[in-house]
This record gives structure tokens, sequence and C-alpha cells, in this order.
């Protein structure tokens, strides 16, 4: 089955002589719903402009289900619903005109259907009571809900949505998430850039880690996180007291922070050392071994956190 | 006017479209109710969401509301002035409502026609741009080609849109405030008030063609930058250093190919019989400038990065 999306060398440098993006060799399976994460300034959205034709790359080769981009545009380009760096409007037209227009402009569109698609976009996203309001009425939220109703106007192979739930409420982000679940669902291969890591963590089955333009790591989501050993945590009063049973047990990388202890969980019986802890009469408050979350994953990966990359 | 094209376009698209989708189904729709179905493919065309997003945008709408109040405010400043009404077309207007319109376009056509054609013209890919709309028409994906061919056309039919609406305007006003009748030509015939509409309708569409070459400045301006104002400012100043140029009597070399050189060359339908060398000149300057300042907008669209 062909790779809804590959990539093999891609690399950009803009004119200034910034090398944006640098020999990237992505494969996103076709069906994936895939997380591409990044600090910013790692080179995210440059591989998605490179991935929609909108920038050439400077070397390298980019395809789409197969075929070549920016080349194959035409083609290629309807079976693709896009949000790129936040949605962008006509503020003097009403939502609905500024999805007619997006419409018009793909020539694979059907003019005569396009008013009910238009419905029901608007009413997947939760739109329709603002669809003859002018858009710069909007609010961010509503912004971004018409530009993922834009993305939808048509029955999509792949969805490429960078950020998605930017700027909604907690509320509007879990209807987008199983929106995106039941597009998934459906089979529409879903690329999705975040630096919600915890989003990436409830909605995707692959992942690909960015860091100063180079992908640093890609695979299952699962396996991103199988790199990091599982912690085993004990809350408790009595650090001192709590880490000599701990190193007693022979446990790795003893470490005390407050009113917490924790070491590597490889190789530990949880519950035979809780029976000790308690036996050597340490108050434990709390207890627990801790599985590595895909954000503990990305700092370790790039060793970057949130900062801007230089 | 543009109700003609109209039903010419709709024709075309029906044969257009019963070749191209030769299924059963379709046949039935488009041979049954062919002009309806015409229609909706050509309501439905970008060509025309772009016309209507341009006459949707309030900004155009008020550009075209001060260009009708130009006649309106001529037409009372010269009912008004009973004495020293001075010369040329404007003394001609209180015998002949007809003149208000020649007076009109040819005030207009030095500063605020441009002025219109130039924030239009500029906008309109930095305009996309600079809002971000041209990276999601692009990945519809529109085409590049497409995108430039259907600004440009858009911009064609504004500048005819700018042009008779100072003439419609200055008409309208004219019949109002002047008398109405035959109409005495710069060469001294007389020619009743029906052919001299017809002349009225033709310098209209000359006005029009004179701000192409302007139109196709403004478009190239507007694929280098993704801030509309300064592709606006740089349309416009271009047009006011176009006339600087002109009146320099050392620079006659390059006068001759100025895109403002012959704009006056209009009046010269109201002679009978026409002198035609200027107006030729005119739509010659016209087109090289469309050619070169149209092809340099394509090579730069369709290669650039697209940023914003």
């Amino acid at each position: 089955m062909t790779a809804a999306i590959a990539t093999r060398g891609l690399s950009k440098r803009y004119r200034g002589g910034q090398l944006a993006v640098d020999g990237l060799d992505l494969e996103v399976p076709a069906g994936a719903v895939f997380g591409f994460l990044g600090p910013n300034g790692s080179g995210k959205t440059t591989t998605i402009r490179m991935l929609m034709g909108l920038i050439s790359p400077t070397a390298g080769e980019a395809d789409v289900f197969g075929e070549p981009m920016p080349r194959a545009a035409t083609r290629v380009l309807p079976m693709v619903g896009a949000l790129i760096e936040g949605p962008a409007h006509y503020p003097y037209l009403t939502g609905a005109q500024n999805l007619a227009r997006y419409d018009a402009a793909d020539r694979s569109a059907d003019p005569r259907t396009r008013a009910a698609r238009i419905g029901s976009a608007l009413e997947r996203v939760g739109l329709s009571n603002a669809a003859d309001k002018k858009a710069k009425a909007y609010s961010l939220g509503m912004k971004q809900r018409l530009g993922l109703a834009a993305a939808l106007l048509q029955p999509r192979r792949l969805l490429v949505l960078d950020e998605p739930t930017n700027g909604l409420d907690p509320q509007g982000m879990r209807e987008i998430r199983s929106l995106i679940k039941t597009l998934a669902a459906d089979g529409t291969t879903v690329f999705l850039s975040s630096h919600l890591l915890d989003e990436i963590e409830q909605v995707c089955t692959h992942a690909a880690v960015m860091s100063r333009g180079r992908l640093v790591v890609q695979g299952t989501v699962a396996t991103l996180g199988a790199g990091l050993r599982a912690r085993l945590a004990v809350t408790t009063p009595d650090g001192e007291a709590a880490a000599a049973v701990l190193k007693a047990a022979d446990a790795a990388d003893v470490q005390i922070e407050g009113g917490r202890v924790h070491c590597d969980a490889d190789g530990l019986e949880a519950d035979a050392v809780c029976a000790a802890l308690v036996g050597a009469g340490v108050r434990v408050f709390g207890f627990g071994v801790e599985r590595p979350s895909l954000e503990d994953a990305f700092v370790a990966l790039t060793g970057e956190g949130f900062d801007v990359a230089e | 006017m543009s109700q003609s094209s109209v039903s010419v376009m709709s024709e075309s698209a029906v044969s257009e479209s019963a070749v191209a989708e030769g299924g059963g189904a379709v046949i039935q729709a488009s041979s049954s109710r062919p002009r309806v179905f015409s229609f909706a493919a050509l309501h439905g065309s970008l060509a025309y969401n772009e016309l209507a997003t341009m006459f949707r945008r309030w900004r155009n709408i008020a550009l075209l509301a001060a260009l009708a109040a130009i006649p309106v405010a001529l037409g009372i400043a010269i009912k008004l002035t009973t004495h020293n009404r001075g010369s040329g077309f404007i003394a001609d207007v209180s015998n002949n409502g007809l003149f208000l319109v020649f007076t009109s376009l040819t005030l207009t056509l030095p500063i605020f026609l441009p002025l219109a054609v130039g924030v239009v013209a500029g906008d309109a890919v930095s305009g996309e741009a600079g809002q971000g709309t041209l990276r999601y028409l692009l990945v519809a994906p529109v085409g590049r080609n497409r995108l430039l061919a259907v600004k440009g056309s858009a911009l064609v039919v504004f500048c005819l849109v700018a042009s008779f609406t100072v003439a419609l305007s200055a008409f309208v006003v004219g019949l109002i405030l002047f008398p109405a009748g035959d109409v005495t030509l710069l060469s001294g015939d007389t020619i009743s008030f029906g052919a001299a509409l017809v002349k009225a309708v033709l310098i209209t569409v000359l006005v029009a063609a004179s701000l192409l070459g302007l139109a196709a400045i403004g478009l190239f301006v507007s694929t280098l930058t993704d801030t509309a104002i300064a592709a606006m400012a740089v349309t416009v100043g271009v047009t006011i250093l176009s006339g600087i140029l002109q009146s320099i009597p050392q620079l006659s070399a390059i006068q001759p190919w100025l895109f403002t050189g012959q704009w006056t060359s209009f009046a010269d339908l109201l002679r009978d019989p026409v002198y035609t060398p200027n107006i030729v000149h005119n739509l010659l300057i016209q087109g090289f400038y469309v050619a070169v300042f149209g092809s340099a907008a394509w090579a730069r669209l369709t290669s650039r990065d697209v940023l914003s």
C-alpha cells in the first residue's frame, strides 16, 4: 500500500541561508493518525508547506499518495484537506461565503452540490448557527472551526491539520478530537501537528519528532514511549529512610525530591517494595509506578522543551 | 453591458459542458433546462466568485461611490457658476448635459480612476497573501495560472465598472441639470443625441482600456509583497511618476511609451471623422504593458514560495 506521505532527503534552505528542514525522511502510512511534534522553529510548518506545494524544496523529494509534490499538486490536493498555520478568512464575507470561495477555487468540486456540502461541513464543526455571520465577527475558536470546515468540504483521503485545537475552549478541543477520531475511523489519514502532547497521545497511532530541522525519531506512539523506563514513586515525609529501603532492594537511580522519592521501576516487585517500606516504619502517603508520558519522551529526545530552537 | 456578456458566456458554457460531460444523466439535465443549468455553472465558477467577492467588499463599493460622487459635485458646481465658465468641455456642459460625461471622464482619468484601479489591482494578490487566504486558495487547489487569470479578468471588469460608474453618474446628473439635444463635436459638426450617446459609451470603454496598463502593473507589484498597502502605494506612485515624466521635455524619447502618454486620446472620438492614430497608439501601449507586466506577474507568482 502506498504511503500517504513519503519524503526522501527533503530539505529547505531559505534565502537567508538558514536551513529550516534538513534531509527529512518521513513516512506516514495510509490510514494512520500521525502526530508531528517539535518545538517552535523546528521546521514542522516548513515541512507542511513543502508537502502542500506552497514552497519548493531546495533538495530531496516529497510524495503524497505516491505522486510528486509540488508537480502533481492539481491531482493530489483535491484529496487533501488542510489547516496550515491557523485559519485565514475574508473578514467581509460570511462563514458560508468563505467556504463557497474556497470550494469554487477547487476545480474538481461540483458547484451543484456546493451548498449542501457547505451546510454539512458547517454542521460537522458546529457552526451552522453562525453560517450567515460575517467572519470578522467570529471568535478565535469559531475561526478555527471555520478553517476545519474548509478542510472538510469534500471527502478527503488526507487531512493535514496544523494545531487544529488552537484557540478552542476545552469543550471545543474535545469535539475536534472526537471529530478527528471519527474521520480516522472512516479511513482518512490524518497528519496532525501539535504542541499538545497529551492531544497527540490521545488521538495518534504514529508520531514523529522534529528538532532543529531534523527528524529525531518516528514510529508508533507505543514505541516512542518504550525507550524510557517506568519510574516507581513514593510520596512520603521520610525521604532518607525510604531511599535507604529502595537502595536495599537494589533499586537503580534513587532520587529524593521534596516529599517524593523515585527510582527505576525495572526489576522491582512493587508490592514487595511497598511492604518493605511500611515494615521499615516509612510513612507512605502515595505509592505507584509511573509510565513515561509522550512528553517525557519528547523532552528526552529534543532536550529543549518548548524553547524556540535557534 | 454586463447583462449581455453574461448571456453570451452562459451559452458557450452550455455547449462546453454538454461536450465535456457526455454522461446520460448530465445530458438529460442540461438539455431539458439548458439555460438554468448553464447559469448555475457560471454562477459556480471561480471567476464569478472573484467578482462577487470584489463587489461585496465595502472598500470597493466605497471607491465606486466616491467615483460616482465626482460628476455630481462637478455638475452642481457648473450649474451654480453663471459667469466665467472657462473653455473646453466645461463650457459645453451648460449647453448639453451629455458633455458632463466627457468632462467627468477627463477629470477623473488622471487621478481618481487610477487611484481606484491602483488600490484594487495592488490588493489583488498581496491582499490574499496578507490575510493568509492565498495559501488556502492554493491548497484548494486553485492552480497558480488559473488564479492569476481570474485575478486579471476581474481587474478588467473593475476597470470597466469604475469607468462606467463615472460615465453613468455623469449622464444622469447631466440629464437632470442641463439641457439635452444635438451635440456639436470638436470638429464643428453636429450629430444627434443618440449618435453622441453611442460615442459616450465608446469613450467610456476607451477610458477603461486606458487603465489596463496600470492594472497590469498593479497586479505584478501585488505578487511581489504580502503587504497590500505597499503594493497599492507603489501602483498609485507609478502613475504619478509617469505623469511627472510626461511633463519633462528632455524625456521626449521615452514619453511615447509611458502608459499615461495617450490617456487624453479618447477625446479624438468626438471628431468627425474620428481621428484614430492616437487612440490606436494608446491601445498599443496598454497592450504592451499588459503583456510585459502580465508575464512578469505570471513568472513571479508561479515560482514564488508562499510563506504567508
